[in-house]
């Protein structure tokens, strides 16, 4: 802009030009609209007037003739046909073959062109052409001097958008744009797709019809703003607008586009179709809020069309700034005063924290206070702090945080546990373990071990905890706003991979857990992201391969999990999971759910685990895999082998047995059940006396937890409580049949029915021995024979299937009422 | 991770004493357990025997932290006592100072404290005595050395241990 401007006359006018960008677009507008008329035709008249007189110096042209072919009527489209030629002269400019720059321009004219008919839609173009004209005023600025200069560019002069307004402005310009048409309306043909499309989006009725016709239109006004294109003087302003497509008219494009799709039936035009539309707005979204193809894609399947926008508006800004108080140093009452009257400007973060203060700001650098270099505080994100929350840590717990750098959940779990109980504090990352180090030290936090282990060795490396916390590794497309590299370098690859390595991790984590925890027993897993391949999916996977299910989360806010997503359908019970997003709850994106473990035993996949049986007890594995037909793990078992299969089976043989016990031979009634049920068999038969019982039980037990979790159809949480339920007769029963006395106690298990599942026993004090005794199955095995009623009879219709071959329901059902308070009882626990 | 030798046991007691003095018992009995001292990788760590018994599962390269680091051995094992046991010398400290409000923040940014910038100071703290600094509110800021003897209008020179 500058070249032709003259010192001498240019004056800043009206509020100025910073002043103006400081405004929001839309009041901007707002403001421009009704008054901006005014403002430009007030502007243009004392511009006009002074180039009026140097017209009447310089040229006798009148500019009302230039006014009337430019047909532009009212002064209002001033600022339209302003920007439009701003926009247009310097797309021409830049790349005369920039059909989509220039189609967008003239759409934007075309648009206003007849806008004179469709007041609306033209004010809807005013307004995006008066941001336009808005960013241009200061070329209007310059043009006007260069105006006064009598530049003539040739084709045009900048003056052109002023001529608009101004008669006497049109003429050097108009003979410009004049030259212009001519050349536009060869190409006009060019844009006519374009503009069709354009128009098609704009809510313009009229002449939608024929594109053709349209475009002519178009051309013609495409024509002018291409005129003025040339005509622009090297205003930098205009020629960055238009470098891309002009920002203004992609946005207004977007919301005609999202008007248009909403009432799709009524606003569309003819001859286009939906996907055109989408195609459209796609690329616009894309373009405007710099965003690449795949994660605009995988947004716009997530979201509506209307919360689309709002969500990509969101991640432009960023989130408020929130901290939480540590409460082992200090309260959050005393906190905010010393905040205050140190100059930050703070609030409670809401009902739903009690320690949570959100900065809204601050004269000292909030992260540098004698405050916080004392600990009394930590600067963390709202969302962060709702799986914590979730998790709930109780004291003298022993908790597991599997990615914990920075420390900022680590350190809150601390607080609740008020330092007492033991926190393991892991990350794969030594760079980001120092920063964890570093804060917990700082805050005081004295039960943590800080370990910098692959979170996928974990129960290896020591396990049994009562709760894990997993914030999983993610693509990170929730906290956008924090990092906004994220819109482009993310693909397909990326975030598969993210998905497998939190599949990967949620099973290590879920191992990690000990089931029979008296207070625990609970997993947390979240991300900070709103994908569903990283959330409902990986959560999806882990119910199919583990026991555990999904309990209520605790909070009460956000929106639910999504239980089909497209060609995906998930477990029910994903409803329980929440998921919070930056437009609708003003924090990062985030996910969490809880599960709660109800059995230490890993399922194996049928498929390949006849093979990995432990040497003493050949049958569980198989039975195990088979037991679960449903379950996918297959690799957890071999993995586990040591661990999981001496759980494992312990846990089995009683469901095996339970199977088996009708028939003596695996049960395996259901196909589900058919091959373990077949393996069970075999092993039962070598193994036991009794009968596979155990083994048929354990895969019964297995089956009902399966079926629990992967049938859909049942009440899931039905059968999961009766899985559960079933595995802890399970464990019971494993125990017993592990002391010496299995035999008699197999004996004493089969009198007793499921009426007291320790009792029989005796001495068996539940899972923990199960885990230990692996060569006690055959005992175990003779235990379980009785259960086995109970855990098939537990199941609805999947199970029943199996039961149907097994002793009469009436049977299990005892074990069931037994069991049915345990699960009450577990599920109380959550 | 490994206890602590007689000798390293000696010469962090003695750094420990120069603040707290014969206090040092406290540390190790507390009514809410007993705590221990080990030493990983020269670093110092202070903590109780719960959280030792799961750290021991730890291997050695992996392990990063735990407890509370008290300070570290240098490598002409000398102790150097860190910021982060701040909170246990703290209450059992022997002579204390206080630091006037104006002074408290430019001394938090690594700043040297006039005589003048002294609130309290206990009595009979002689010159190279351990003190313990705190602020007016009783916060405690920094264990320090007092450099030199106290003199009006002198300036006090004034070592402020950095957290690791």
């Amino acid at each position: 802009m500058g070249r032709k401007l003259d010192p001498t006359k240019k004056e800043k006018r009206g509020p100025g030009r910073k002043a103006r960008k400081q405004k929001g677009a839309e009041t901007e507008l707002a403001k421009f609209l009704p008054a901006g008329g005014d403002e430009n035709s007030k502007r243009l008249s004392s511009r006009a007037r002074k180039r009026a007189a140097k017209r009447r110096l310089g040229s006798a042209e009148a500019p009302e003739t230039n006014k009337s072919p430019g047909a532009k009527p009212l002064p209002g489209k001033l600022p339209k046909g302003f920007c439009k030629p701003f926009g247009v002269s310097a797309g021409a400019v830049q790349t005369p073959g920039k059909k989509e720059a220039s189609s967008l321009f003239n759409m934007a004219r075309g648009k206003k062109r007849p806008a004179p008919t469709h007041s609306s839609a033209e004010e809807e173009e005013e307004d995006s052409e008066g941001d336009g004209v808005v960013n241009q005023e200061d070329l209007w600025g310059s043009e006007d001097s260069d105006a006064d200069m009598i530049d003539d560019y040739g084709a045009g002069s900048n003056s052109e958008d002023e001529d608009e307004d101004d008669d006497e402005e049109l003429l050097p310009i108009e003979r410009a744009a004049r030259k212009q048409k001519a050349q536009e309306a060869v190409a006009g043909d060019q844009w006519s797709e374009e503009e069709t499309d354009e128009e098609e989006e704009e809510e313009q009725v009229s002449a939608e019809s024929g594109p053709r016709e349209d475009e002519e239109s178009e051309g013609g006004l495409q024509i002018n703003v291409d005129e003025e294109e040339p005509l622009l003087p090297p205003a930098g302003e205009v020629e960055q607008d238009t470098q891309a497509p002009d920002l203004q008219c992609v946005h207004k494009r977007i919301q005609d586009i999202v008007g248009v799709l909403r009432d799709f039936g009524t606003q569309r035009e003819e001859g286009r179709s939906r996907s055109e539309y989408l195609q459209r707005l796609r690329k616009d979204l894309a373009t405007y809020y710099s965003y690449g193809d795949f994660l605009l894609g995988k947004l716009m399947d997530l979201f509506p069309l209307s919360e689309l926008v709002e969500f990509l508006e969101a991640n432009e800004v960023p989130r408020p700034i929130t901290l939480r108080t540590n409460t082992l140093k200090t309260r959050r009452r005393d906190l905010a005063q010393a905040l205050i009257n140190r100059g930050v400007n703070l609030d409670p973060l809401g009902k739903w924290s009690k320690t949570g203060l959100v900065v809204y700001d601050s004269s000292v650098p909030i992260g540098a206070t004698p405050e916080y270099l004392a600990g009394h505080y930590m600067l963390q994100g709202a969302s962060s702090m709702l799986p914590v929350m979730a998790l709930a840590p109780q004291e003298h717990e022993r908790i597991l945080d599997m990615c914990c750098a920075p420390g900022g959940k680590t350190s809150y779990i601390a607080q609740l546990m008020k330092n007492t109980g033991v926190i393991l504090a892991n990350d794969a990352n030594a760079e980001r373990l120092k920063s964890v180090v570093g804060n917990l030290h700082r805050l005081g936090v004295t039960n943590a071990i800080i370990s910098h282990y692959d979170g996928r060795q974990f129960p290896k490396v020591v396990g049994g905890f009562d709760r894990v916390l997993l914030d999983a590794p993610c693509s990170g497309t929730g906290v956008i706003s924090k990092d906004p590299a994220v819109k482009t370098n993310k693909d397909e690859k990326d975030i598969l991979r993210c998905a497998h390595l939190q599949k990967e991790l949620l099973l290590s984590a879920i191992d990690s857990v000990n089931a029979s925890s008296k207070t625990g027993g609970y997993l947390v897993y979240c991300t900070c992201s709103i994908m569903v391949e990283e959330n409902e999916w990986v959560v999806d996977y882990a119910l199919k391969k583990r026991n555990v299910r999904l309990v209520p989360t605790g909070l009460d806010f956000g929106q639910e999990g999504f239980t089909r997503f497209r060609e995906r359908r998930f477990h029910p019970t994903l409803r329980s999971t929440r998921r919070f997003y930056p437009h609708t709850h003003n924090m990062d994106g985030f996910f969490i759910a809880k599960f709660k473990k109800f059995s230490n035993s890993i399922p194996q996949s049928q498929t390949g685990n006849s093979a990995t049986s432990t040497p003493t007890n050949p049958d569980l594995p198989n039975v195990n895999g088979q037991v679960t037909p449903k379950s996918e793990s297959g690799s957890p078992s071999t993995k586990k082998a040591g661990q999981a299969k001496q759980r494992l089976q312990k846990q089995q043989h009683p469901k095996k047995s339970s199977f088996q016990k009708q028939n003596g031979i695996s049960k395996g009634t259901d196909t589900e059940l058919s091959t373990v049920s077949a393996v069970t068999k075999a092993q039962a038969s070598s193994k036991l006396q009794d009968s596979s019982q155990p083994p048929e039980t354990a895969a019964v037990v297995r089956e009902p937890k399966e079926a629990g979790k992967l049938k859909q159809q049942s009440p899931k949480l039905q059968s999961s409580r009766k899985a559960a339920f079933r595995k802890q007769r399970a464990p019971p029963k494993t125990m017993d049949t592990d002391l010496p006395a299995a035999p008699s106690l197999s004996k004493t298990q089969a009198t007793p029915k499921p009426e007291d599942r320790d009792q029989p026993f005796g001495n068996t004090t539940g899972a923990e021995k199960v885990k230990h005794q692996v060569a006690e199955q055959p005992f175990k095995k003779a235990a379980f024979q009785k259960r086995d009623g109970t855990p098939k009879g537990l199941k609805t219709p999947t199970v029943s299937s199996r039961s149907s071959s097994r002793p009469p329901p009436a049977k299990r059902r005892k074990s069931q009422s037994r069991g049915s308070l345990q699960p009450a009882l577990t599920s109380v626990d959550g | 991770m490994r206890p602590l030798t007689e000798e390293e046991t000696r010469v962090m007691f003695e750094k420990i004493a120069k603040y707290i003095g014969e206090n040092l018992q406290l540390l190790v009995d507390r009514p809410d357990g007993t705590y221990c001292f080990r030493l990983h990788k020269d670093r110092v760590y202070y903590v109780s025997e719960k959280i030792l018994k799961l750290a021991a599962n730890i291997s050695g390269d992996k392990l990063v932290s735990l407890g509370t680091c008290f300070g570290k051995f240098t490598k002409t094992h000398k102790f150097r006592l860190h910021i982060t046991a701040l909170d246990y010398l703290a209450p059992y400290a022997k002579y204390k100072v206080w630091i006037k409000p104006g002074a408290e923040q430019s001394f938090l940014y690594g700043n040297h404290v006039l005589k003048s910038g002294l609130g309290r100071i206990t009595e009979n703290t002689s010159q190279y005595q351990g003190v313990v600094v705190y602020s007016m509110a009783d916060v405690p800021l920094s264990p320090l050395n007092l450099p030199r003897h106290i003199k009006e209008g002198e300036k006090l020179l004034l070592h402020h241990q950095e957290a690791n």
